[in-house]
């Protein structure tokens, strides 16, 4: 997932810090020893373990402890629709809050494997500190399948900080939201900060007077859709206005009829989430009548494997393989200083972090393939003695 | 043992070539079955294991922090030995291996582990990694064949100096972790090197495992000893930790021994390993350089699954927990194809490794034909031999094998 948005990075305000008298009684004390002793304790603490650190021995203990690599626990599963669920993850201890709209990376273990994807945040930040994505299973979705229909409360997940620029200005303003599918999901994330759903209905908070909100929101069914009752609720509540559009209702989406749906587009800025398809017609539709638009768009490119390919090194070399040539052996052809060794694939020599696109394995003809933004933030490493591009690929070395 | 190729018998003279690329698909197909059905349970086993070497490493450590009290003592470097020989062998050469890679877990990464050894993780994944597992057992080329300090092969050249190797294996078994370093570094050929000659790699590798020894060591000698203090356990601390580390290499190299030099393990002569070795050869060549340990599974943990040192060699990056399911597999097809699968308990595995130290401590053939009765003349023979020079040596030894022949002539070998 990435953000197209062509405005300056929103200097986000982080809500959600935790507050200083929450956190945990050892950390406040930790903090008024003297930093030289403590300095000294950890060091001493760290010869006492070496070649280890100390926080090998602490994560067993106490994974979401601060200072612990940015970890979170799976404390509730929520069923939204059949094939949607609402993941509620308590986060470690250094998690810095998010901006309804954000989303994060999660790294989750299936089959013994760990996958990293990117889900946005569906709530604003909550009184109880935890944190919620709301997952769509997708057909051969390895990760979302498994969150919504194995994973159980308990978990260890590993997460990165909030990111993306697809917010709302806390100043306000007049928005059309387009969303397509699970598009909808940073959108409720936003919809749900500014109007609080209550046993009492919804509430419009000083906070929401100054936003003017449409949401466009297109499905193939209603069934399908994550949220519609949230988003009819708010309706009815006349915080914002909704059109729903269902292809099997109304018919594919024109995006050229668009000002039909919505007449004062113009006057709006769009904020647009959904398919690469649904993204592109906006583009061309807005560029075309000089309107603003800021995107979201999910799985940025789904890799195809093919045969052969450029493998492109940090350095901007770019090197050419055919489907049968180890990256190793082209790359030094072409002159780029590469770790080697046994070039059978049994030394573990040569593995490199491939940031993006596919490889073939030659001995098996299994395929690993990188998307940035989804798989390891570090990239997945190759053996590249026993790999051939399986289209392009890009190598961090 | 003599190089394979100058056997009377050849142990694979009846394999075609068919057979030796039959054989490698059967074991591909077996690598690629335990490859599909990795998963969920074999993440878990590497990380119980994981979990439980650290808690009771620092279990031991804890205990060990009122060692002067005797119990205390002999509970703590019990159980620091037995962490130090999980966390070598289980983990961290199974680790490095890159058999956990798969896992895509940064934290038990071959390319982010380091062990708690003398050698630096880097050094030994070359040198075994990359030199042991791609040459195994090709005289010449693998230097794990007696690690440039012993002579394990027939074919190695005689020296007078190799009397002294029972010795210096039992003071390498010892403090096997520094030995092990020396050989990464390959400081036997450096050393020769005129200083300013050596090379950057070289210098840089020393650096990097002195700094590594001197950080083992400050833990193990200084850190701990130091928190012990309070109790006035100093010195029974320091003890301990050495004790464990003294238990740590003998198991470790004892287990080691097992896998290529109990008698009846092939060499291979460099001359006849095709340029273009096939995965069939290949792996023919890794089934005949191996021997395994039969044991519990106890046994098995603690010698890292080195136990199954055959089909370890065959599937260097499978994880170790599968290999015990492999193995039937794997001997099957030994005995599919008339090949000897060399397995044995422990003990007999060690004896036999030291048999071979001795034997080839001495000039070929000659403990094989000493008895009570010719022992002077025997003795003498040695003598000449150790004191004679090269020109000597390699008379005395021609003169041997003539005699060997003759008397292969008039009592021909029997079938097999």
């Amino acid at each position: 997932m990435t953000t197209t948005a062509d405005r300056p990075a929103a200097v986000a305000p982080r809500v959600g810090a935790p507050d200083p008298s929450r956190r945990p009684l050892a950390r406040r004390l930790a903090e008024r020893v003297p930093p030289t002793v403590s300095r000294r304790a950890w060091r001493l603490a760290e010869l006492a373990v070496t070649p280890l650190v100390p926080a090998d021995y602490l994560d067993l203990v106490s994974p979401l402890r601060a200072g612990a690599d940015l970890r979170g626990r799976i404390e509730e599963i929520t069923h939204e629709t059949a094939d949607a669920a609402t993941v509620v993850i308590r986060p470690g201890a250094d998690w810095q809050g998010h901006v309804p709209g954000q989303y994060l990376r999660l790294g989750i273990d299936v089959d013994g494997v760990r996958h990293w994807r990117a889900y946005s945040l569906t709530h604003g930040p909550r009184a109880d500190g935890r944190i919620s994505i709301t997952v769509k299973a997708v057909p051969d979705g390895v990760v979302s399948t498994h969150l919504v229909r194995e994973a159980r409360p308990g978990t260890l997940v590993h997460l990165e900080q909030a990111a993306g620029e697809f917010v709302l200005p806390v100043e306000g303003g007049r928005f059309l939201f387009v969303t397509a599918g699970s598009g909808i999901t940073p959108v409720i994330g936003m919809l749900r900060n500014l109007f609080p759903s209550t046993d009492e209905g919804v509430l419009r908070p000083e906070r929401s007077a100054v936003h003017d909100v449409v949401v466009v929101h297109v499905a193939p069914t209603r069934p399908d859709s994550i949220f519609i009752r949230d988003l009819e609720a708010l309706d009815a509540a006349g915080a914002i206005r909704l059109v729903a559009r269902y292809d099997d209702q109304h018919g594919l989406l024109d995006v050229d009829r668009l000002d039909e749906l919505v007449p004062d587009l113009a006057e709006r800025r769009t904020l647009a989430c959904g398919p690469a398809g649904l993204l592109d017609a906006l583009a061309a539709h807005h560029e075309a009548r000089g309107l603003e638009l800021v995107t979201e768009q999910f799985r940025t490119a789904r890799v195809e494997a093919g045969e052969g390919g450029t493998v492109t090194f940090a350095d901007g070399t770019v090197v050419e393989a055919d489907g049968a040539t180890p990256i190793l052996d082209a790359a030094e052809a072409e002159g780029v200083l590469m770790p080697s060794g046994c070039r059978m694939g049994i030394c573990f020599g040569c593995v490199l972090p491939m940031t993006s696109g596919a490889v073939r394995d030659l001995r098996n003809g299994a395929v690993t393939t990188a998307v940035p933004g989804e798989t390891n933030p570090d990239g997945v490493p190759v053996q590249t003695c026993v790999s051939a591009p399986a289209g392009a690929c890009e190598i961090a070395h | 043992m003599t190089v394979i190729t100058k056997k009377p018998e050849n142990p694979i003279a009846h394999l075609t070539d068919a057979d030796v690329e039959a054989i490698g698909a059967e074991l591909d197909a077996i690598r690629q079955r335990v490859l599909d059905s990795r998963g969920a349970s074999d993440a878990a086993y590497i990380r119980k294991v994981v979990k439980v070497q650290r808690g009771l490493e620092l279990g031991s450590r804890a205990v060990l922090l009122g060692s002067a009290f005797p119990p205390a003592w002999v509970l703590g470097t019990v159980g620091l030995s037995v962490a130090k020989i999980l966390e070598n062998m289980e983990i961290g050469h199974n680790v490095m291996h890159g058999q956990w890679d798969w896992m895509r877990d940064p934290k038990i990464h071959s390319t982010t582990w380091e062990w708690d050894n003398a050698s630096t993780a880097e050094g030994w994944k070359h040198s075994h990694n990359q030199v042991h597992h791609t040459y195994t057992n090709i005289v010449g080329k693998d230097n794990d064949l007696g690690y440039g300090i012993m002579r394990v092969d027939e074919d190695q050249r005689w020296h007078p100096m190799y009397l002294g190797q029972p010795l210096w294996n039992f003071l390498n078994a010892c403090f096997f972790e520094y030995g092990i370093a020396a050989y990464d570094l390959e400081l036997g050929k450096n050393l020769r090197v005129p200083k300013e000659k050596r090379s950057e790699e070289f210098r840089t590798g020393v650096r990097k495992t002195l700094r590594k020894i001197r950080g083992q060591a400050t833990k193990d000698y200084v850190v701990h000893p130091l928190l012990s203090l309070p109790t006035g356990s100093f010195l029974p601390t320091l003890a301990a930790n050495f004790t464990a580390n003294l238990v740590r290499n003998v198991w470790s190299h004892s287990v080691i021994m097992c896998g290529h030099f109990p008698e009846g393990v092939e060499t291979f002569e460099r001359k006849a390993i095709p340029a273009d070795e096939t995965r069939g050869q290949w792996y023919v060549r890794q089934m005949l350089g191996s021997a395994n340990i039969s044991g519990s599974k106890a046994m098995h943990l603690m010698t890292g699954n080195l136990s199954h040192q055959i089909e370890h060699h065959l599937f260097p990056d499978l994880p170790s927990n599968r290999y015990a399911e492999v193995a039937p597999q794997v001997k099957d097809l030994f005995e599919r194809y008339g090949l000897r699968y060399h397995e044995a308990p422990l003990p007999q595995q060690v004896a036999s490794a030291w048999h071979k130290v001795v034997r080839l401590s001495l000039p070929n053939g000659w403990l094989e034909e000493t008895t009570v009765k010719n022992a002077p003349q025997q003795l003498a023979k040695l003598w000449k031999m150790t004191t004679g020079g090269p020109k000597v040596r390699r008379a005395i030894e021609a003169r041997a094998r003539q005699e060997a022949r003759r008397a292969a002539q008039a009592e021909p070998v029997r079938a097999a």
